[in-house]
């Protein structure tokens, strides 16, 4: 479904990512890990349009969407939830999920857009709970949910995960990953997962790719990746001599 | 039936994605873990990073057998040691042996691609598979033991030899499937007609043929002594083991696991990619080994490959039955001359079993070959005239095949030498 192959990538003059290859088939949960620095976020803004890459190839489906506009990668039905969350604090739960649909807002499918809150707010009924409160007074899990939410707004077939559990407790991390398989069941959903906990993001994903200084050390399935001694050593916190 | 239809009947337009993702990384492993490759790279200027396609990897030297003597024992290596639960040997056929190493997920590897090659060969969970491959530094009779284990068949670990005892456990165990050399197979013939013993007596469906190169006529002979179906099979450790390749049941071309095993086919003279259908030798790049990585390895084998869609479904491509090793190719008078080609002369012949030996010497300029072949009793005993009519035909046969005149010497009926694994048949006694 999704598709890259020799992808470069320059952060201003450093090369943060090396020819970098990789594939996420339709209806997967794939994880992408590796230690900070090591071009994980700059991969993901790269697929969602927000990055330009120097050299290679980017394919959804059918399509070429290697130097595409954002929003035009959000139509063809990527969404990107974006590291630590980030919603609009100012405003209420409900405006943050509309906001997730501004570009389907014509007059035709406001109804179909209010049935989509409904299954956001069927899936995390926290939310519903909290539909008029603000945003920034939600907690940091539930500020997750409503992220994931609004880009569930956009109806997507696949969501990009940028560290959906960073800063979270660890029951909480854990409960955000359970809902991204229920997601995926449900929704049938495709999924890129970038985590630093490679342990969690393996639990739940089918397939892994390990990026070491901007290339890939290694790809497999999460069974291999967690018997794998290079992920063990670096990600899994087995020391190692 | 497929074992895991979703790789071995994969597009191969997505296989050929899944392939690139998996040299680059390989690459960059031995790049950084191994310093043969490490010093390869640096002193012919060679950027890890540079490759884009998988035909960038012709920019690779080789690596050789020579090579991996050259680090004994440990020198290829990509991991500690401490990573490494299996240590095996080549069989060192030709020379001093070569060391492979295998991590807990190179053996999960070896153990689901041999249960593959079993797959596609009929063998399922309810066979009885005698392994008669030598167990020990040797990686056939491992290999095959946990592919059929995996596959969850009843695995009897026989090991070769003491063919007396084989023949009794195959008909005691009921043994559905038999697992060894062609050579090997075809003693095992012999012997179970020399003790009277009906072969429809025995339960035998699936022979399992590898480790050596054998040709369709043996193929027939096999498949008709032993009334079994009898496919072959191909890999090497140096890459692995068994579980390279291997026949579907429309035993026409082996199927490589190429989403493991990246391979090409060179002119062993030029080095040169030879053209698509050419014969020439196999050159294989691991794509998932941790332990024992090896880039574009030269493995002396030669064959073709077979670029068309097979029947089966599978979308692996097909190499045709190994012609014979670069080693044991002869090269005479400017001819090239594989002892399968005789092997397939033999089989065609009545009256002869296909046990022989090529010898080869230099008299003045010229070489010549001489074959030592074993003929059934009643020959010697007939009319001298007889006999000598009889090698006639065999030369005529021999001489249309290779275009020389070969000598034929017959020799009397369990004189040539048996061996449990790979036959020796050249004896080349001219001064290179």
């Amino acid at each position: 479904m999704l598709k890259l192959k020799n992808v470069d990538i320059y952060y201003g003059k450093i090369h943060a990512i090396k020819r970098v290859s990789l594939h996420v088939d339709e209806g997967k949960i794939v994880a992408l890990i590796g230690a900070n620095g090591a071009g994980k976020s700059t991969l993901l803004k790269t697929i969602s349009g927000l990055h330009r890459p120097e050299q290679g190839a980017i394919s959804f489906g059918d399509s070429d969407i290697t130097r595409a506009a954002p929003e035009d990668i959000v139509r063809c039905g990527i969404s990107q939830v974006l590291e630590r969350a980030h919603v609009f604090k100012p405003m209420s739960v409900e405006d943050n999920l509309l906001l997730g649909a501004y570009h389907r807002s014509s007059r035709s499918v406001r109804t179909a857009i209010h049935g989509d809150i409904d299954h956001v707010y069927n899936a995390f009924p926290v939310l519903r709970e909290r539909k008029k409160q603000l945003a920034g007074t939600l907690s940091g899990g539930e500020q997750q949910m409503l992220a994931i939410g609004r880009a569930l707004m956009a109806k997507p077939k696949m969501l990009l995960l940028d560290e959906p559990s960073m800063g979270l407790a660890p029951i909480i991390a854990r409960e955000i990953l359970n809902m991204i398989v229920h997601l995926r069941q449900q929704l049938g959903l495709t999924v890129l997962l970038v985590e630093q906990n490679a342990r969690s993001a393996l639990r739940i994903a089918d397939s892994g790719y390990v990026l070491e200084t901007g290339r890939v050390l290694v790809q497999g399935t999460a069974d291999d990746l967690l018997a794998n001694r290079d992920v063990q050593r670096a990600y899994l916190g087995r020391d190692a001599e | 039936m497929y074992w895991e239809a979703i790789n071995e009947c994969m597009p191969r337009e997505e296989r050929e994605q899944l392939q690139l993702e998996r040299l680059q990384a390989t690459l960059f492993r031995v790049y950084m873990n191994v310093p043969f490759y490490r010093k390869t790279f640096d002193t012919l200027g060679i950027d890890p990073d540079a490759f884009r396609s998988l035909d960038d990897l012709r920019q690779l030297p080789f690596t050789t057998k020579e090579d991996l003597r050259a680090s004994y024992p440990y020198g290829m290596f990509a991991v500690p040691l401490r990573e490494v639960v299996r240590i095996q040997a080549s069989s060192g056929t030709t020379g001093a042996p070569t060391v492979v190493g295998y991590t807990r997920n190179d053996l999960k590897h070896w153990s689901n691609l041999v249960a593959r090659i079993l797959t596609a060969a009929g063998v399922t969970q309810n066979d009885i598979v005698q392994i008669a491959f030598d167990y020990g530094l040797f990686t056939g009779a491992f290999g095959f033991h946990y592919g059929a284990e995996r596959l969850g068949a009843s695995v009897i670990p026989i090991s070769s030899g003491n063919t007396k005892r084989q023949l009794k456990i195959m008909q005691d165990f009921r043994t559905s499937a038999l697992l060894c050399t062609p050579s090997y197979a075809l003693a095992l013939a012999e012997a179970i007609h020399e003790s009277g013993t009906s072969v429809s007596s025995l339960s035998l469906k699936y022979g399992l043929f590898g480790a050596e190169p054998w040709s369709e006529a043996m193929r027939s002979e096999l498949q008709d002594k032993l009334k079994i179906i009898a496919t072959d099979n191909y890999g090497l450790s140096e890459v692995m083991g068994p579980g390279v390749a291997g026949e579907c049941l429309e035993r026409n071309g082996l199927h490589i696991n190429e989403d493991h095993f990246f391979v090409e086919v060179i002119n062993p003279e030029t080095l040169e990619p030879v053209a698509p259908g050419e014969t020439g030798e196999l050159v294989i790049t691991t794509l998932t080994r941790e332990a024992f990585p090896v880039i574009r390895f030269r493995t002396r084998d030669l064959t073709q490959l077979m670029p068309e869609l097979c029947a089966c479904g599978r979308t692996l491509i097909r190499m045709t039955k190994v012609m014979g090793r670069t080693d044991d190719m002869i090269k005479l008078r400017g001819i090239t001359v594989f002892p399968s080609q005789i092997e397939a002369v033999l089989c065609a012949t009545e009256g002869v079993e296909p046990h022989f030996q090529i010898e080869i010497d230099r008299k003045g300029a010229l070489d010549e070959m001489t074959l030592l072949v074993e003929v059934s009793d009643s020959l010697f005993s007939d009319e001298i005239k007889d006999l000598q009519g009889f090698m006639d035909r065999i030369r005529r046969d021999l001489e249309s095949e290779v275009g020389f005149p070969v000598e034929v010497k017959p020799v009397e009926k369990k004189s040539l030498e048996r061996f449990d694994g790979k036959a020796r048949r050249v004896i080349d006694r001219r001064k290179k």
